[in-house]
């Protein structure tokens, strides 16, 4: 079929010299690290399916050529139902790569191949990267690739990027590859399915990227997307393909897709005959049985409590916010570090004034720097190496399955956990990542949850440190968390209007995390948070400096007294909530301060710290849940939340005055 | 015996007054075939009716007859619904038309797949064939959903029942296809199922779409 004209007609921007590689593929099976390998760049590799959400452009000189690579999220089909699959999408629909590298899991070709078949179809130029062969290998599955290569009409590639293997064939065969639009390799279908993309096709008389055939197939099966696409090329012409199509539809019944598929499936079943071999038994890997325990609920169960034993409360809550906060807060800021600097500011600057915007009280120094550095950075540091060692595992696909039946009654399905625990590092990351999640409706409700109950690790921290001495305090704490979690989740469940969401997650092998990847993911994310929390440490400091100067920093907090009184605290808490606005963790730490000053008693600090913990985002999480919802509902949450905080403040003081459970 | 569509049409409509509605006879004013419609001779032919001052009644045999054209309209309803997933009018029109082809053992078939249903799509009974009491007596239940598997039983996916086309391409997207092998892994607190080499965990409202033949 000669369908490859109009090639040029719509490639935004491109440069003639540079040429294009995207790599398109199922999820989770190893896209991104081979992007990382081609580009030297890093974009984020996780053990999940639906880890790139959007799609990353990096640059590579290979052969002396220049390249810019494309990274996709993971798709299923070209056929695309989720908002990633669109995205990805786009790429092929609206840009020319001059190489598409179809990425699939060697243990999965038979799965897989149905979508390198669609992208032959479509007439794009591709080149098959058989990946992960090392794990296939170890299974006892055996390839002829070579076989496959003749069969397919294209370059075959097994490989094992994580290894390194295979990478220099899948360069070679990037500069080598000549594409013949004219002549593209052919599977036919049955006469009757042929008949109707032909009757189809032959309608089409507009330029296109993607060839008229896989055109016709997707306007078959109803495409949205590509209905628009065609509607607006043919103009005219477009009422009597729409026709056609309707007339198809109604003659298969609806059956459509799956007539498709079972095509596609046996054309997959003869290319693979002799090519792929599996062992008469199936081998069972440690990773497997280790998978089979985690999901079951009897052992799944104390597995996650181990985890999270050794993992949060051993690992970040001792070492992090206690060893390593202890050495660099203590022994090096307010023992070594912040003496010298006072001194060398001093001698420096002449002027008092601009010597307290320095290292005052509300110094950038003495106490943004320190905070940042001293207090967050080892908190957030071992919780991200943490959280990354367990993505890598795979571990959270199979969290997700064992929370799924609870999540249900919050309106969200299993898969919200990972922004959920995400959200214990950091929530504004974990605002990002809500994006995975499927309907707009569990986005919003994870969402207000991640904003209003989820502590994130640095906040977290502090609050451990300052509720420690009164283990009722923190009792009391946690059960109000808890317990707001779960009502707001049951209640947004109920209000929100939408249909009860569908879990279903590919389970990734359990593997052994690569210490470099696990450090890089750890690094790129610490770089990512600094940048977007230092710029706010430094403006607190220096609003809040400019506001004692001026006197309307005691004029704030004066204002503020009705309000702190009519929850029961000092007015000293003022200060704290104010810099809880830029940062809960910073309001917290303010409280730190206030507790060690010994203003505060038990009472007082537990409703200090539930209101706060509950106590607007910080503005960075703000800007990005404008960025994700919009202006409406992230206006609405905000309100909504610091309503809830305050008045949820109010009720504790009340109920602990009464019950005086803490005196 | 090969009867044509209008008498075999009577015989349910008798059949369904008799035993469902507890008249004794038919109305064939009722029925809207006029009573010296020829379909009425071919029935008194084969002896399976009689009538008398015009109203139509059965004899033994024509009991029997009438049972098994009833089976196999609402068979062919069930069928529609459950495997092609016709509903409304549209479905009932391809039963009318199909009912009289499930003569001859593929009653039985079908029967089979759709593992011997007990009720029409309207919640009627469905006659039991000897199929059906076989099969009780071998406790073999034929096609059933992936929730009703237990753990670690491997299946062929026989159909997927949906009427939700996202839910369909969501299946088969993960290799849910007829004709493939499938493992049940686990069933509680999700269902992970395995088709070839891959595993997946769904919520029970997907696994309950997954029919799959033992
Ligand atoms: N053993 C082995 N593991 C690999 C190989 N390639 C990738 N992986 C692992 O597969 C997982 C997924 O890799 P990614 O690169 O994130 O996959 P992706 O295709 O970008 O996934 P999405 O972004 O979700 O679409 C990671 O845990 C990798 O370590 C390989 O060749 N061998
Ligand atoms: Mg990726
Ligand atoms: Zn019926
Ligand atoms: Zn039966």
């Amino acid at each position: 079929m000669a369908t490859g004209c109009g090639k040029q007609a719509e490639a935004p921007g491109k440069s003639p010299n540079i040429k294009r590689v995207a790599l398109v593929g199922n999820p989770n099976v190893g896209k991104s690290v081979l992007f990382n390998a081609l580009t030297g760049s890093y974009v984020t590799v996780s053990n999940y399916p639906g880890t790139s959400v959007e799609v990353s452009r990096g640059h590579a000189v290979i052969n002396d050529q220049s390249w810019e690579v494309i990274d996709t999220p993971g798709m299923y089909s070209i056929h695309t139902i989720t908002e990633e699959e669109r995205v990805a999408r786009e790429i092929l629909l609206h840009e020319t790569p001059d190489v598409v590298l179809h990425v699939l899991d060697a243990r999965n070709l038979e799965r897989m191949l149905a979508m390198t078949l669609q992208l032959i179809e479509a007439g794009l130029p591709v080149i098959l990267v058989v990946n992960i062969m090392d794990e296939a290998e170890r299974m006892g599955l055996t390839f002829d690739l070579e076989l496959l290569r003749q069969r397919l009409g294209i370059p075959v590639i097994g490989a094992a990027t994580t290894r390194k293997r295979g990478l220099d064939e899948i360069r070679s065969a990037i500069v080598a590859y000549r594409h013949d639009p004219e002549n593209p390799p052919h599977f036919a279908y049955s006469r009757l399915l042929e008949h109707d993309i032909n009757e189809v096709a032959g309608l089409m008389v507009g330029e296109y990227i993607l060839s008229r055939r896989a055109l016709a197939l997707l306007l078959l099966q109803q495409d949205e997307e590509i209905t628009a696409l065609v509607r607006r090329r043919e103009g005219e012409g477009f009422a009597v393909i729409a026709e056609k199509v309707r007339e198809i539809a109604f003659n298969r019944r609806g059956s459509f897709h799956l007539d498709l598929s079972l095509e596609r499936k046996d054309i997959v079943k003869k290319l693979i005959l002799g090519v792929f071999t599996s062992p008469e038994k199936r081998v069972v890997t440690w990773a497997e049985r280790l998978s089979c325990m985690s999901v079951r609920p009897l052992t799944g169960i104390p597995l996650l409590l181990i985890v999270l034993y050794f993992g949060l409360y051993k690992f970040v809550g001792d070492f992090g916010a206690g060893t390593l906060v202890d050495i660099l807060e203590q022994k090096l800021f307010v023992g070594i570090f912040n003496p010298w600097i006072t001194g060398v500011v001093k001698m420096i600057i002449p002027w008092e004034v601009i010597q307290e915007l320095f290292v005052g009280e509300y110094g950038i120094i003495t106490l943004g720097i320190r905070y940042a550095v001293g207090i967050i950075l080892p908190i957030v540091a071992t919780f991200f190496i943490f959280f990354s060692f367990l993505e890598d595992t795979g571990y959270f696909p199979r969290l997700a399955l064992l929370v799924d039946r609870i999540f249900k009654r919050f309106g969200l399905t299993g898969r919200a956990v990972i922004p959920m625990v995400l959200g214990f590092g950091c929530d504004t990351m974990a605002t990002m990542v809500t994006r995975t999640l499927e309907t707009t409706r569990e986005r919003v409700i994870a969402t207000v949850l991640l904003s209003l109950t989820i502590p994130c690790s640095a906040q977290l921290g502090v609050i451990l440190a300052l509720l420690s001495k009164f283990p009722g305090a923190l009792a009391v704490w946690g059960t109000c968390l808890l317990l707001l979690f779960v009502v707001v989740g049951l209640l947004a469940a109920r209000i929100m209007p939408g249909e009860a969401p569908m879990f279903y997650m590919e389970l990734p092998p359990m593997r052994l995390p690569q210490i470099s990847n696990v450090l890089t993911k750890t690094y790129t994310r610490m770089q990512w948070y600094f940048l977007e929390i230092l710029p706010l440490f430094v403006l607190a400091s220096i609003l809040l400096w400019l506001g004692k100067i001026t006197g309307f920093f005691g004029k704030l907090i004066t204002a503020m007294t009705p309000v702190m009184a009519s929850i029961g605290l000092p007015r000293e808490t003022a200060v704290a909530f104010i810099f809880g606005f830029f940062r809960r963790d910073y309001g917290a730490a303010g409280l730190y301060e206030l507790q060690t000053k010994g203003l505060m008693d038990a009472r007082q600090l537990t409703v200090a710290a539930v209101t706060l913990t509950l106590f607007i985002p910080c503005v960075a999480q703000f800007l990005i849940m404008k960025k994700e919802r919009g202006w409406k509902v992230a206006g609405g949450i905000g309100v909504f939340v610091s309503l809830l905080a305050f008045g949820s403040g109010y009720v504790l003081n009340q109920f602990l005055l009464m019950t005086r459970l803490l005196s | 015996m090969k009867l044509s569509e209008k008498a075999e049409e009577i015989l349910e409509a008798l059949w369904i007054a008799v035993e469902e509605e507890g008249a004794r006879f038919l109305d064939p004013e009722r029925m809207g075939f006029p009573a010296d419609d020829p379909a009425y001779k071919e029935l008194t032919g084969h002896t399976l009716v009689e009538i008398r001052q015009g109203m139509v009644y059965f004899r033994p045999e024509g009991r029997e007859e009438g049972k098994m054209t009833i089976r196999r309209h609402r068979l062919a309803e069930r069928l529609m619904m459950d495997v092609l997933n016709l509903r409304g009018d549209a479905g009932d029109d391809k039963a009318c038309q199909f009912e009289h082809l499930l003569n001859e053992g593929v009653d039985i078939k079908i029967c089979t797949m759709l593992n011997h249903p007990a009720t029409c799509p309207h919640g009627k009974p469905i006659p039991p064939g000897e199929c059906c009491a076989d099969a009780r007596a071998q406790g073999d239940l034929g096609v059933v959903a992936l929730t009703e598997f237990k753990s670690g039983q491997e299946g062929e996916i026989a159909y997927i029942q949906t009427k939700d086309d996202k839910k369909m391409q969501k299946l088969m997207a993960m290799g849910v296809l007829p004709g493939n092998r499938i493992v049940l892994v686990q069933s509680y607190p999700s269902y992970i199922f395995r088709v070839g080499f891959s595993e997946f965990a769904i919520d029970s409202n997907l696994a309950k779409e997954i029919f799959v033949r033992k």
